[in-house]
């Protein structure tokens, strides 16, 4: 294999903290060498890899870790983060090489693919169940009746709307794609867009399209079908109103964030984790569910969130002490914890009732990661091959260069 | 073996050249023979580890099934030529081809004539041409994802600094990477800014190599500007050109990163070339196998670029 340059990724904080993997790295190096005590049972310490690089993440899990670390009587937790975009690459070098971590976090649609490989062991076998848990996340971690991740939290993707902006404008937050339109539009003034959301030719853009094409009744199973193409109309409707930018192709999730921060749009389609960003900027903005196309349905938004799995590293006794690690971490106690830090809902459904009473501005969060879907629940590894078609057919409706009746199609047949 | 011990040898060997004039010599030709191959060992074996090892490996890939599976169990299954059956009936193929072409000639034109430009007017060696040359290597000290961070913010089509000039003018704004029609334009001109500094660089240093007193004699017999340029400088030049359109060739055909920070291949497969379609397959989609067999297409595209050269500089020492 001819070894390729780095992934090149708009997020210019990415490429910052890449230039301190090395570190991060030789810090590892010396861990491999102390495992020599498997026999006896007991557990001297356990690596884990994830990619919470930035900060307060990276020092909030690695607390959580180190704790749960004494808890279960591992001496040294090894906490190792490697850049979102290199994880998959770098667990994979680590698996023909062997040295895959003791822990390892995924992204809730990364599991199934993983898992179908063989590199990670079933929660079953060390007696973990997800009972408790909401849908979506048991969902997107089961494969083939089996239970490989336990997820700790979850987000999803919800509308933003600058409370000033639409206040001034006598505008309501929309609660069908008709008012998201008519408000969009009339929120459209000068530089300011009415919304701004992600259509990019990537795994990012395919996710943004999942609410409106799920809550329209559209499936993944097939892509062809009228409520898709409707879910397809509603986005090329709103750039070719001139309501939300024609860059919104090119725009990522932070990119449609900087565009709200910078009051260019009224409103947007983002996630949870641009909270602190928008609170720091002091952004007075509200959040609700995306908008239904007809009455009676309900809004269905995708399920993000990254899940905690023990690979087979051939030791036993590190891999029981693993899975209580990774059941620790999803302690009630521990996923409210993570919640409060931010970004997150509670998987568990009692718990994120209760997190929903301590903070209620999260409240539309909490009801939409309750009914949020996996992405992975019903097509297993091979998502990743529709979500392609997917962001192919949402280019090229936005582009111009096919009607939504048919730009799936096309976008099967290779674009 | 080191220098040093093959100098200790040529010294422990000089004493036995009494054994007669014709052993002496075939002796010293031996000697002569073993210290050129001992010289090549060590570049020989960096290229085999280095280049060739990648390459096979690179070949085999293309005909095995080689996914996210194969890392776990070891296993890759030979499937003869399905990986390049695969991509290459695929739609998108011929469209990536003609966009790799396009790319291609598109850079090397603008950045070789641009480049040339530079190089002639530089070589008039005016007040602060040195400052100036300086200024125009700035493309190379960018990092390229800092260059294509700025070019994107450049080219958006709302609130670029581009539009906004060219609205001063009244040219209405350009979709520079939100059009299919416009994209790969964009992308083209933003690697000719790339390639700028490397083709000025090389031309200019070719450039001072020509004598003087050529131009004297030239001028002499009345051959200035544009004359003294094709009958003294072009063909003085001709071995530095072939190098510069070569290395550009080579460079333009596997650039990956200004398209990937700048459009992703977008909007819809726009700007895909088969570079950036064999990373996404391989890093994207883990179908290393098709990956591979991309990127050995690409391979083979260099070569016949890099066999034409060679013909080129072969007549050239032929002359």
């Amino acid at each position: 294999m001819i070894k390729k340059r780095p992934v090149l990724r708009r997020w210019a904080t990415v490429a910052a903290l890449a230039a301190l993997t090395p570190i991060t790295l030789a810090a590892c190096g010396g861990s491999s060498g102390g495992e020599d005590s498997s026999g006896s049972g007991s557990v001297d310490s356990l690596t884990v890899l994830d990619y919470y690089t930035d900060d307060p993440g990276h020092s909030d899990i690695g607390k959580q870790l180190s704790q749960c670390g004494t808890s279960v009587g591992v001496k040294k937790v090894v906490h190792q983060s490697v850049p979102g975009p290199t994880l998959i690459q770098k667990v994979l070098q680590q698996a023909s090489s062997k040295s895959l971590p003791d822990v390892l976090m995924l992204d809730n649609p990364d599991i199934q693919q993983i898992a179908q490989t063989g590199a990670l062991a079933p929660l079953d076998d060390f007696g973990i169940n997800a009972d408790g848990y909401a849908p979506g996340p048991k969902a997107a971690a089961t494969y083939q009746g089996k239970l490989y991740g336990l997820q700790p939290g979850a987000n999803t993707i919800v509308i933003f709307y600058n409370k000033d902006i639409l206040s001034k404008a006598h505008v309501k937050p929309p609660k069908t794609w008709d008012e998201l339109k008519t408000a969009a539009k009339k929120l459209t003034v000068g530089k300011q867009y009415g919304f701004a959301f992600n259509a990019t030719a990537d795994y990012e853009g395919a996710w943004q399209f999942l609410p409106p094409m799920w809550t329209n009744g559209g499936d993944e199973t097939n892509l062809t079908t009228p409520q898709v193409a409707e879910a397809l109309q509603l986005w090329k409707d709103l750039v070719d109103d001139g309501s939300a930018s024609k860059s919104v192709i090119n725009w990522s999730q932070a990119d449609v964030n900087d565009q709200f921060v910078a009051g260019k749009a009224a409103m947007m389609l983002n996630g949870p984790w641009q909270i602190p960003t928008l609170t720091a900027k002091k952004v007075n903005f509200g959040v609700v569910p995306f908008p239904v196309n007809k009455e009676g349905q309900t809004s269905v938004a995708p399920l993000g969130g990254e899940a905690w799995t023990v690979p087979m590293t051939g030791d036993k006794a590190k891999m029981a002490k693993a899975a209580d690690l990774v059941k620790c971490m999803n302690t009630d106690a521990n996923q409210l914890l993570r919640a409060k830090q931010g970004g997150v809902i509670p998987t568990k459904i009692k718990v994120a009732q209760q997190f929903k009473q301590e903070d209620p501005s999260m409240a539309g969060f909490v009801d939409a990661v309750a009914t949020a879907r996996a992405r992975t629940g019903k097509l297993g590894p091979k998502w990743p091959d529709t979500a392609k078609t997917i962001y192919t057919g949402m280019q090229l409706v936005l582009t111009g260069r096919a009607e939504p009746a048919d730009a799936m199609a096309k976008a099967q047949a290779g674009g | 073996m080191s220098q040093a011990q093959l100098a200790a040898r040529g010294r422990e060997a000089s004493p036995s050249a009494p054994t007669g004039p014709t052993g002496s010599r075939r002796w010293r030709h031996w000697r002569e023979e073993i210290a050129k191959t001992l010289f090549v060992v060590p570049a020989a074996f960096a290229i085999v580890v280095l280049f060739g090892y990648p390459v096979v490996k690179n070949l085999t890939m293309s005909f095995q099934e080689y996914t996210i599976r194969t890392f776990f169990t070891g296993e890759a299954p030979w499937v003869g030529l399905t990986n390049y059956v695969t991509v290459i009936s695929e739609e998108l193929f011929t469209k990536t081809v003609i966009n790799t072409a396009l790319f291609t000639v598109g850079s090397i034109v603008g950045q070789f004539i641009i480049g040339m430009l530079l190089a002639l007017f530089f070589h008039r060696h005016f007040p602060l041409h040195g400052v100036l040359r300086a200024l125009f290597l700035l493309p190379w000290l960018i990092p390229l994802i800092v260059g294509s961070a700025a070019w994107r913010a450049i080219l958006e089509q709302d609130s670029g600094i581009l539009n906004v000039t060219l609205a001063v003018f009244g040219i209405d704004p350009v979709p520079w990477l939100t059009s299919p029609d416009v994209a790969l334009l964009a992308i083209i001109l933003v690697n000719i800014w790339l390639g700028i500094p490397f083709n000025l660089t090389l031309l200019y240093s070719g450039l001072q190599d020509i004598p003087d007193e050529l131009y004297e004699a030239g001028a002499l017999d009345g051959a200035t500007g544009w004359r003294a340029f094709w009958n003294i400088t072009w063909p003085n030049l001709r071995a530095v050109v072939s190098v510069v359109l070569m290395l550009g060739v080579v460079y333009t055909l596997k650039v990956l990163d200004i398209i990937l920070g700048l459009t992703h291949g977008g909007p819809a497969n726009a700007t895909q070339t088969i570079a950036t379609q064999s990373y996404q397959r391989s890093f994207v989609e883990f179908k290393f196998g098709e990956g591979a067999a991309l990127s050995n297409i690409l391979i083979v595209i260099s070569l016949a670029f890099a066999v034409v050269y060679l013909r080129a500089t072969r007549r050239q020492v032929d002359e």
